[in-house]
């Protein structure tokens, strides 16, 4: 075999002055928030796109649209749990959810790359038939485009979803106060895990199954319960409940702080995240909603989201502080304290 | 959970708070070997919780941080290369080379897979014969056993297109070298639990009596480090100055004899750089003659990369213990996690990130004696 020629330094630090596009940009970090900074809003940003939200309100008439669209690349397609297709329409809905919104319709393109088993594509479909039959809203149009074997991870979905907002609801990042307590409807990081699990062919004495659901039942349960009292909602999907929180922290000019041992990690998540490095606090989640409720309301939101199958597991976890603002920072179970950051990019497993 | 909630036991770990800080007479320096133990210390908020009953100075036991710069320049070197996958433990992803990272070689085309296991490389290679596979065996004795296997069953199956990019380096001769350094302020070790694990302890015994020094083999959890820490003070409360093993569940005195003989049968010893630190002799494992067929560099010519350390980057000092990160005129500023100027900013190990990422909240350390 020829040496290979080594030429010397091809790009100067900083490292993350890259001149093309990394996975970690895609990890919804700091390097994700970068990416949409200095390469997509100086150009189209606009008063809704630069609120940086999950979706955007925009009047029509006298009423109010909510509209939220999201890709989803996952692999493999089919997971403990779910499928692609579970999370494109989960996915969109909860974020329109999120917005305080009522979701009525989707959208929904694809991308299938040459060679996808049709099998596969017809189960994708069914499930999200079935998935948006069940949130009681229609898919009204959609796209396909085929792409050369190579150019796609089997399929991509783009969905777009669009509700009503409700006049009376509100929940925004931005509305954190002191005092406000930190809700999440259930057990953490099982998505991600599961995710993990089957691509590193990890065998767990259980296995972990996604928990990609649809969370406009546990919205609708809050809002009955404690309407007013709802500063923020959020769907902490990819970089996990720690992402979201340092998101509402900054936009909310307040500190977090977080009880390690009231987290509801799962003894299997916990054990898949110890064997491979992993914090859980940055693995997605597809099927819990996070609720910073007023104090006066948590008591009444708690039991509203306990009512629903989703929420049984629903618990306390952390508080809205005037310390630290825009710092997230962990109780630790042994007493000590840490800051809870967001990451640079990716999560890479440790050496040992 | 079963074998890990028991050693983050709140209650007990102010029981063994309050023993140490009891204890010490005075405030001891004591220094936790291992990467893995630094980030116990400052996730879990250990040092905060002593407040200050004693000093800990973290040591140079992060792979990652003391893989020399030359190192990083060959493996981005054969990550660029069209023939070639490179496979790595996830946290040699972002360590800075001179001019790059491995992410960023993959960014622009280079092959670059993360495995959990050389023998996950090994097999990659079986099942992708046209490639060249190669596995970047960094790492302690700890990680070294398995590579070692990586390599021999390479070459018992015959498999022509695997090779490793050997960075080993050992413990004790680093150990040594600290002791022996004219600004040590090191009074006892926290040895690394997982590397005693393979290797057992016989070889701190003579550096323990030379140096008079205790030295406490000890885990990676909470209360198994407040164990070690406790030991090591009541070794220096009575004036004693022995091996003892805190780790009693995973390390015998012995170690794992079948692993040390796969390691000296495929390594043997030599003088390895470390980042930061300099040449340390016969601190580094490397491919025996008969295994250089497996050897990357012979088999790519990587022998005229030559790397200088940025000396704005003060990770020697930091890997030497003479330097809290915290006090790096650099720390947080022109050094962070996504713009790092040296290896302990990027490893989850490294001393560095683990400020920042748990701790740079905190008040910073009160100023110590840095070595010039």
């Amino acid at each position: 075999m020829t040496a290979i020629r080594y030429d010397g330094p091809a790009c100067a630090l900083p490292l993350t002055d890259t001149q093309r596009v990394q996975l970690g940009h895609g990890s919804g970090g700091k390097m994700s928030a970068a990416l949409i900074r200095d390469h997509f809003l100086p150009v189209l940003g606009n008063h809704y796109l630069s609120q940086l939200a999950d979706g955007a309100v925009v009047p029509i008439g006298n009423r109010r649209l909510v509209v939220s669209t999201d890709s989803f690349v996952v692999s493999p397609l089919e997971f403990p749990g779910g499928n692609i297709g579970t999370l494109a329409v989960h996915g969109t809905l909860n974020d329109v959810a999120m917005m305080g919104g009522d979701p009525l319709y989707l959208t929904a393109g694809f991308v299938l790359e040459e060679g996808l088993s049709l099998d596969v594509l017809d189960r994708v479909v069914r499930t999200m038939g079935h998935c948006a039959d069940e949130a009681g809203v229609q898919l009204i149009a959609g796209d396909t485009k085929v792409v050369e074997r190579g150019k796609a991870d089997g399929m991509f979905i783009n969905t777009t979803g669009i509700g009503l907002l409700d006049a009376t609801f509100h929940p925004g990042p931005a509305r954190a106060r002191e005092g406000d307590v930190i809700l999440v409807s259930g057990a953490l990081g099982r998505h991600g895990m599961a995710i993990m699990a089957v691509r590193e062919g990890l065998a767990f004495e259980s296995t972990i199954t996604s928990d990609t659901a649809n969370l406009t039942p546990l919205v609708a349960l809050l809002r009955a319960a404690a309407s007013e009292g709802i500063a923020t909602l959020r769907d902490p999907t990819r970089g996990g409940l720690a992402s979201a929180l340092n998101e509402i922290a900054q936009a909310s000019n307040v500190g977090m702080e977080l009880d390690e041992a009231a987290l509801p990690i799962p003894a299997e998540v916990a054990a898949a995240c110890e064997m491979l490095g992993l914090d859980p606090l940055y693995v997605a989640n597809e099927g819990v909603l996070m609720a910073i409720v007023r104090p006066e309301k948590a008591e009444a939101a708690l039991e509203a989201l306990r009512t629903h199958p989703a929420g049984a597991e629903a618990c306390v976890v952390g508080r809205v502080v005037s310390d630290h603002p825009r710092y997230v920072v962990l109780r630790t179970a042994i007493g000590g304290s840490r800051v809870v950051d967001l990451l640079p990019g990716d999560q890479l497993p440790r050496i040992c | 959970m079963r074998f890990l909630s028991e050693y983050r036991d709140p209650v007990l770990a102010r029981t063994l708070i309050q023993r140490i800080q009891t204890t010490a007479s005075r405030r001891w320096t004591l220094m936790e070997v291992c990467g893995g133990q630094t980030h116990t210390i400052v996730r879990q908020g250990l040092d905060e919780l002593l407040g200050g009953a004693i000093e800990m100075i973290h040591g140079p036991g992060c792979p990652v941080c003391v893989t020399p710069l030359e190192q990083i320049d060959k493996a981005l070197a054969l990550a660029a290369h069209p023939e070639v996958i490179f496979t790595s433990f996830g946290d040699m992803l972002r360590v800075p080379g001179s001019s790059c990272d491995l992410l960023q070689v993959r960014a622009r085309g280079g092959t670059v897979r993360v495995v959990y296991s050389p023998l996950d490389a090994l097999e990659l290679a079986i099942r992708t014969p046209d490639k060249q596979v190669v596995f970047f065996a960094v790492g302690f004795e700890t990680t070294a056993p398995a590579n070692a296997m990586a390599v021999w069953r390479a070459r018992q199956l015959g498999v022509p297109n695997f090779s490793v990019l050997v960075s080993h380096v050992t413990v004790p001769p680093a150990m040594t070298a600290i002791l022996d350094s004219p600004d040590n302020r090191v009074q006892a070790f926290l040895a690394a639990g997982h590397v005693c694990a393979v290797m057992g302890w016989t070889e701190y015994e003579p550096i323990a009596a030379r140096y008079r020094v205790p030295i406490v083999v000890t885990g990676f959890e909470p209360l198994d480090i407040l164990e070690g820490m406790l030991m090591a003070v009541q070794q220096l409360e009575s004036g004693r100055h022995e091996v003892e093993n805190q780790y009693v569940r995973s390390v015998r005195r012995e170690g794992t004899p079948p692993a040390q003989d796969l390691v000296r049968q495929v390594f043997r010893l030599g003088d390895r750089q470390w980042r930061g630190i300099g040449t340390i002799p016969a601190s580094g494992l490397m491919l025996r003659e008969e295994y250089a067929d497996f050897d990357a560099e012979i088999r790519f010519s990587l022998g005229h990369i030559h790397a200088e350390e940025p000396a704005e980057c003060r990770a020697g000092d930091v890997l030497r213990g003479n330097l809290k990160p915290t006090q790096c005129p650099a720390f947080g500023t022109r050094c962070t996690p996504e713009k790092p100027l040296g290896a302990p900013m990027v490893s989850s190990e490294g001393a560095c990130a683990a400020y920042y990422n748990y701790a740079r909240f905190r008040a910073p350390a009160p100023a110590a004696e840095v070595a010039s």
